[in-house]
């Protein structure tokens, strides 16, 4: 069994090299993306949940003087973000339009941020999980940069230096957390790290302080918390939909995973201090975010910007900490990666049939279109988190989790200032998405939306899957839930 | 146990994903998988009003750690009688849709929608619990969305859609809040559990009386009170049989009956109770005056709905939930039983909606007139014969016993619904035909005016001993004579009133622009609300543009950088070029930091 986690890194890789030597680019790419998620199904069907803990682990010693070691395993926070990743996956490699310019570095380019992301999620080394990262960054700023569309150059650029930024900090606050250890212990093996946490302290306060802090904010910047959120909008805008369909459904959650699994429960004492810094910030996220996303008048940048806006409630639930609060935020994890990525392809489909993003530009094209607005319906209605949908349950979760910590009666603490926040959040990411819904779908058909083709069954399956993923969860939680807790087992 | 709550619920679920499915093609078999969906809950509910003890397994939906959320079904008093009305009404008005929704081509959207309505009213009532009670009211939310915007093409439908929408989750802010608030202080979010351990935790008065107003605030969007009304009378943009079964019989009820579900709770905050009453008997009052000055007969009707919820809220807060859930009864029957009416006279008269465009159909419409003139009694409260004139008894005798200020309130209010009624009434039915389509009109197929007979019997024996012991223990005549004696007054009043005002008018001879423009609410919401939320958003847009994008993070970068340096990759465009040293750069540092 543990060979399949190596098998998941390395198809895509594999499919990526065949194609770039040659093989049918779309075929492979999409065989290869199809097989991954084969495999963490059979992956998390197989995971023993009654035992629970990191299982299928295989590790090869690179550095052992430095305890560095290519070490994959997985439990059931991370099995299910490599799910996540598969079918993300399959549903970008099918958004790719099919007269894409240079398709074979195309396909390529996103094969290798599969594996990236494939490979970050399924490390339990320090190391490799952030070299694996890097590694599906750099095609993704390619993909911008080459396929990217209005304003490419200057997007691509600034995702480039930000989130480049935001690694080197984050490598610094990693390699602070190694040094910081006493000599006999330093490790960069996650599961003896975890076990070390909760033994005691890692080490002193002082240092868990600034050491948290440089994760907080490198992670930060790569998740766009407020205020590093400003490449973002901009990026998702001009790159090419599969790029920002896995970089906003799949890469991004990098940082939320790191904070999850190594920021918080190793160093809770650090977390601890800057408690009402990520609470202001990310109360940041959902109110100021929300109300710029009000004001956007194209569908691109109103999804870039919700984007942005939902990490807010996914900090909440790790800000909170506790069981139910980090399992809301783990589930939104899967849910919001599901209904970004199928968001951003929609948004693709529109501006294939319309050729424009704009608000002004379109109106009632559900009447032409009514597959696609039936899926755009539906997507939105997860996106602003209405019960059926995987992002209520999650999102119910964390505001529980979020209002339950710290508990006093009478006044509200801090904790259930920023729960109240985000529930206003929730109000105000239905007055963008409904207004967007109205503005393409309803009202008198513009000229640019009449007579356009419905979703034909080829564009329609990929879509399907990503919104009977957030349906299956939205009713059955208790499915994704089962796998999560089996990652939350030290609280 | 048994499990009967749960196929009543789900088998509309089941429909409406068939229909979505498989059915969509064929306009016919939607609706009758619809209907035929909506009559296995209506015969299930029959079983369940009949059996006195019935238990639903519990269904588990969330589980983790310590925290868990269970479905669970309510089957008492109350919900039985609900599941009935709701499935009762609902089937009357699917096989009225059959004739009304008749040619329209989105037909299987519109049943797959209100089959999709059905399973999340019937969640509302069923619900044993908060998370549960909360779910079904964001997916009633849902379907009314999706079925005032059912003609989406009309720009108006369309705004009116999300309008109701955003309203009530304006108010859903606040009630989940007060969810949270809830279980907080008691742990639990299942209601039978909720008393007791209030009662055992140590909260102040202040904590509860605020829990409740933001459960309330629920409500508040649900039903359509003051000052979230807003969003009701545009509802109407909706098909009628739509607006009958969820604007004004079911769903704008539900929010009064949460409120009767959590009445211990309405019961311990005294506070609360003040400002639930007030709120109640203000939305009563300003609707009918709103009502009696509008010429759309739909909207008429709208503004009535609302002031007889505010009857309802205004009883809960007075604590008396019998007296609120008996009119929520009575009035479901003939407040749908007067929009299918409409219904009809909008079919029979292609469209036409402005009753001065009408008049003399007395005689085109015979069924359609005498039920409707059952309706009209029945809302008025015509002594003795009609339901309504019971129900509102009970609530003005509440009034009576507890605030003088409210029941003379109420009692006014009284004498408006029977003005604008009767108004409504000799405009549309009586006098002589004011125009074409008016002279033109016809009765509608027996697959419409069969609901409004039976609509019509109903609303008569809904006032009948059988049911009024089904909420409460004394008879009518235990109310204080005073009660009765002023609510004929009031009913004489403004039926002589209008009779006097209106009896063969060309057009309105009475013009009152404050009250023709509802108070200029919405008016005042559009210039205040929505400017202050464009304006705070396009401030912060642009701070975001230009101040924390344009000057931090580019100003930042050109001087940490150097502006040579980045503008020299930008202008080369080689980026694949920086994506090179980005990584190379990474590898040095990696390599300075572990092995020097």
């Amino acid at each position: 069994m543990a060979s399949l986690l190596h098998l998941l890194i390395l198809l895509p890789l594999l499919a990526a090299v065949a194609v770039l030597l040659g093989a049918a680019p779309r075929r492979t790419a999409l065989g290869a993306a199809l097989a991954t998620l084969v495999l963490s199904l059979v992956l998390a069907y197989s995971y023993d949940r009654a035992v629970g803990g990191f299982q299928f682990m295989s590790s090869l010693q690179v550095l052992p003087a430095m305890d560095l070691k290519y070490f994959l395993g997985c439990d059931g926070l991370n099995l299910m973000l490599l799910l996540l990743t598969a079918i993300v996956s399959v549903a970008a490699v099918c958004a790719v339009h099919r007269d894409v310019e240079n398709p074979r570095m195309f396909y390529a380019s996103l094969l290798f941020i599969a594996a990236g992301a494939f490979g970050a999620f399924a490390s339990l080394d320090i190391f490799f999980f952030y070299i694996f990262h890097e590694l599906a960054l750099v095609p993704t700023f390619l993909l911008i940069g080459i396929w990217g569309g209005r304003d490419r150059h200057v997007a691509a650029w600034k995702i480039t230096i930000y989130l480049a930024l935001g690694s080197f900090i984050l490598l610094l606050g990693l390699l602070g957390l190694y040094w910081n250890l006493p000599v006999a212990e330093r490790t960069f093996d996650m599961t003896k790290l975890l076990a070390l946490a909760e033994a005691g302290p890692l080490f002193a306060p002082d240092a868990q302080t600034w050491v948290y802090l440089l994760l907080l904010v490198g992670f930060g910047i790569l998740i766009s918390l407020f205020p590093f959120h400003s490449w973002a909008p901009d990026a998702y805008a001009a790159a090419p939909v599969p790029a920002a369909m896995l970089h906003a459904g799949v890469l991004k959650k990098f940082g939320l995973y790191g904070l999850i699994r190594i920021a918080q429960p190793l160093l809770p004492q650090g977390a601890e201090y800057w408690t009402t810094l990520l609470l202001v910030l990310l109360v940041g996220n959902i109110l100021y975010v929300g109300f710029v996303t009000l004001a956007q008048q194209s569908l691109e940048k109103t999804l870039g910007y919700s984007s942005v806006m939902h990490m807010g409630y996914i900090f909440l639930g790790i800000a909170a900490f506790n069981v139910t609060s980090v399992a809301g935020a783990s589930m939104l994890l899967f849910a919001h990666g599901l209904s970004i990525a199928l968001l951003f392809a929609l948004a693709g489909e529109i501006r294939r049939r319309t050729g424009s993003l704009f608000y002004a530009d379109l109106g009632g094209l559900a009447k032409s279109a009514p597959a696609l607005g039936f899926l755009f319906g539906l997507a939105s209605f997860a996106s602003i988190g209405l019960p059926g949908f995987a992002n209520f349950s999650a999102e119910i979760l964390v505001f529980f989790g979020a209002f339950d910590r710290g508990q006093v009666i009478g006044g509200f603490n801090q904790f259930q200032i920023a729960t109240t926040c985000a529930l206003w959040g929730v109000v105000l990411s239905a007055v963008y998405m409904l207004r967007a819904f109205r503005n393409i779908f309803m009202g008198e058909t513009t000229n640019r939306c009449s007579g356009v083709r419905d979703l034909s069954g080829n564009d329609r399956w990929s879509l399907y899957l990503l919104a009977a993923g957030l349906v299956l969860i939205g009713f059955m939680p208790n499915l994704l839930l089962d796998l999560i807790s089996t990652g939350l087992q030290s609280f | 146990m048994n499990n009967l709550p749960w196929v009543i619920l789900f088998t509309p679920l089941a429909a409406a994903v068939v229909v979505h499915l498989f059915t969509n093609s064929s306009r016919q078999l939607s609706a009758m998988v619809s209907v035929a969906a909506c009559a296995i809950a209506f015969i299930c509910s029959l079983m369940v009003f009949a059996t006195e003890a019935a238990t639903a397994p519990l269904l588990p939906w969330i589980q983790i750690g310590g925290f868990s959320i269970t479905f669970g079904a309510t089957i008492d008093d109350f919900s039985r009688t609900m599941l009935l009305v709701v499935t009762g009404i609902g089937l009357l008005i699917h096989i009225y849709s059959l004739g009304y929704m008749k040619e329209d081509a989105g037909k299987s959207r519109y049943f797959a929608s209100l089959s999709l309505f059905m399973f999340s009213m019937l969640g509302i009532v069923l619900a044993d619990n908060f998370i549960m009670m909360f779910v079904f009211w964001e997916l009633v939310g849902i379907s009314s969305y999706l079925l005032i915007g059912h003609w989406f093409e009309r720009p108006a439908a369309a705004d009116a859609a999300k309008k109701a929408f955003l309203v009530n989750r304006i108010g859903d802010f606040g009630f989940m809040l007060g969810i949270l608030m809830v279980w907080l202080a008691a742990g639990t979010f299942v209601f039978a559990e909720i008393p007791e351990a209030l009662a055992a935790a140590d909260v102040t008065p202040l904590y509860l009386a605020t829990a409740t107003l933001l459960v309330f605030c629920g409500a508040l969007g649900k039903s359509a009170q003051f000052p979230l009304h807003v969003w009701l009378p545009d509802a109407m943009e909706g098909p009628t049989p739509v607006s009958a079964l969820i604007h004004a019989a079911t769903m704008v009820a539900a929010g009064v009956y949460m409120l009767v579900r959590i009445l211990f709770l309405i019961e311990s905050a005294p506070t609360a109770q003040e400002v639930i009453g007030w709120i109640g008997i203000i939305t009563a009052v300003l609707a009918a005056l709103m009502a009696t000055q509008q010429s759309d007969i739909k909207r008429i009707l709208a503004y009535s709905t609302l002031s007889q919820l505010g009857y309802m809220v205004m009883a809960v807060g007075l604590t008396a939930g019998s007296a609120a859930m008996f009119h929520l009864f009575t009035h479901a029957f003939f407040k749908a039983l007067l929009f299918l009416g409409a219904g009809s006279i909008i079919h029979g008269l292609h469209h036409e909606q402005n009753i001065w465009n009408m008049g003399g159909l007395k005689n085109k419409l015979p069924i359609t007139f005498i039920t409707f003139t059952v309706g009209t009694l029945a809302l008025t409260g015509f002594p003795y014969l009609f339901s309504g004139f019971y129900s509102k008894d009970a609530i003005l005798a509440v009034a009576y016993e507890h605030n003088g200020a409210m029941f003379g309130l109420a009692v006014f209010t009284a004498f408006l619904t029977s003005f604008y009624m009767f108004r409504l009434f000799l405009v549309v039915f009586l006098g002589k035909p004011r125009t074409d389509s008016a002279r033109h009109g016809h009765e509608s197929p027996g697959v419409m005016t069969f609901p409004l007979i039976v609509l019509a019997v109903l609303s008569i024996i809904a006032g009948f001993p059988f049911f009024i012991h089904r909420f409460f223990d004394v008879t009518h005549a235990a109310i204080p004579a005073i009660v009765p004696v002023l609510a004929i007054g009031g009913f004489l009043l403004g039926a002589v009133v209008a009779f006097l005002l209106y009896r063969n008018r060309e057009k309105d001879p009475v013009f009152i622009p404050l009250l023709a423009n509802r108070f200029y609410i919405d008016e005042i919401y559009a210039a205040v609300l929505l400017r202050l939320q464009a304006l705070l958003s396009g401030l912060l847009a642009w701070f975001d543009r230009w101040i924390l994008d344009g000057l931090f993070v580019r100003g930042g970068a050109s001087l940490t950088w150097g502006t040579g340096y980045v503008m020299r990759f930008l202008q080369v465009g080689n980026l694949q070029a920086y994506a090179f040293l980005f990584g190379l750069g990474i590898v040095a540092v990696l390599y300075f930091t572990l092995f020097s």
